[in-house]
């Protein structure tokens, strides 16, 4: 693991995007872009649409008009990671067994060693907990084990929802120190959060209630 | 092809641990089978003429459970999202998942047919031919209930209606399951006919059912 090189330039355009939930329109008329090695704050009200913008960006919701581009990845290489509410953890799979199986399912074809799965567990401060199934962690901790996927297998887009809900303040310089690193390999970082984020964002996007 | 094999490993691991369905599976195919006896009464020979039919009702009605947790935990803990935006194609993910599925509680009935056949008073020869057309026909059962499963993922208490728009589907499979079985053991039937088209009906679902099911998800999604 720590694979510490830069990820190729990635340009991640939004044009004129509209969101629609329940037949209400969330936003409207939304564009943006975004270089390599840049952090966007998405910020806004309850219920102005962050959580779908993210969602429309990861692909998990289709937008109802306008269009989303990914500019200089390759077009068969997933380049995204999804951190939404839900941890997507099974309580009865082990610390390891759940590392291990988001490992196969996130790089397809590299296998993955005992020593990565502990090195990334290690690297969000659970490196104790390995071996315990994952129904028995708090909520901060179930939050740093959905953060050890992102380290597991690097990809270059983050896309971020709350990022720093439940985790407590050894947990937040932690996110802090990631989400840093990763900018710094030029990695790209959307993070929706109605907090001010730790480091200051490259451009913020405010969405209001329509 | 890893994250295929590994969908597979996952879901055999939480049906066979605590919370699981493998064993609530099996424990309801064999309280459905000992309960017939009890209602038929004594006549052995009626037993033993009834007994493979039973055999693949109780099969069928046991393949159902635990279906609605296929995809609906996956959907309600954020893990079928990380699914998508991983990449992994969603009808690898969702065939992933109805084998896994299979091995967990598919292939324990069919191994536990012939010697449940005991108490309905089976001779050995009708013991192998319920064992082998379920192995046949069991797989067609879990990948149609994969798509009702996937249809339903997104509803609480989604069970029922599963086996509501599950059922009317597998009675081609009961036919031909129930149809071979008695063929291989009474000689004017035909035997090879029902089986090869029961052999036909999995192949089908193996064929169609993943890709069903993925597109229901993804409206599920919505």
């Amino acid at each position: 693991m720590t694979v510490t090189e830069a990820f190729p330039a990635l340009k991640l355009k939004a044009q004129d995007l509209a969101c629609s939930r329940g037949g209400r329109f969330v936003f409207s008329g939304l564009s943006f872009e975004l270089a390599s090695g840049a952090l966007m704050a998405v910020t806004g009200p309850n219920g102005a649409g962050k959580s779908s913008l993210l969602r429309l960006l990861a692909g998990l919701l289709r937008p109802t008009a306008g269009d989303i581009a990914c500019e200089g990845g390759r077009e068969d290489e997933p380049v995204a990671h999804y951190l939404g509410h839900l941890d997507a953890l099974k309580p009865a799979m082990t610390l390891a067994e759940t590392l291990r199986f988001w490992g196969a399912i996130y790089q397809q074809g590299r296998v993955l060693t005992d020593s990565d799965l502990n090195e990334a567990a290690e690297s969000v401060g659970l490196g104790h907990a390995i071996d315990l199934p994952v129904g028995v962690l708090s909520a901060g901790q179930r939050r740093r084990a959905a953060l050890a996927r992102l380290i597991l297998s690097p990809r270059p887009l983050w896309l971020l929802d709350e990022p720093f809900a439940a985790l407590d303040s050894q947990g937040e310089s932690l996110l802090r120190r990631l989400m840093g690193d990763h900018i710094g390999r030029q990695g790209l970082i959307v993070a929706a959060t109605h907090q001010a984020l730790p480091i200051p964002p490259d451009t913020t996007l405010t969405l209001n209630t329509t | 092809m890893s994250g295929f094999l590994a969908i597979i490993r996952q879901t055999v691991r939480l049906e066979l641990r605590a919370g699981g369905g493998a064993a609530v599976a099996l424990i309801f195919f064999l309280a459905v089978v000992t309960a017939v006896p009890f209602g038929v009464g004594p006549d052995l020979k009626l037993l033993a003429r009834i007994g493979p039919a039973i055999l693949w009702v109780a099969a069928l009605l046991a393949a159902l459970l635990g279906l609605d947790r296929l995809f609906g935990a996956d959907r309600e803990d954020g893990s079928l999202d990380l699914i998508i935006v991983s990449g992994e194609p969603l009808a690898l993910y969702a065939l992933g998942r109805a084998v896994g599925h299979w091995l967990a509680t598919g292939l324990p009935i069919v191994v536990a047919a012939p010697v449940l056949g005991l108490l309905l008073n089976l001779d050995p020869p009708a013991m192998g031919a319920v064992a082998l057309t379920l192995l046949a026909g069991s797989p067609a059962l879990t990948l149609i209930g994969t798509v009702g499963a996937a249809l339903t993922a997104g509803l609480p208490r989604g069970g029922l209606l599963i086996a509501i728009l599950v059922l009317p589907l597998t009675v081609p499979v009961l036919i031909f399951g129930v149809s071979a079985t008695t063929g291989a053991l009474s000689d004017p039937e035909p035997f090879l006919a029902p089986f090869l088209f029961l052999c036909a009906c999995s192949l089908a679902a193996l064929a169609l059912a993943p890709f069903v099911a993925a597109a229901a998800l993804r409206l599920a999604l919505e």
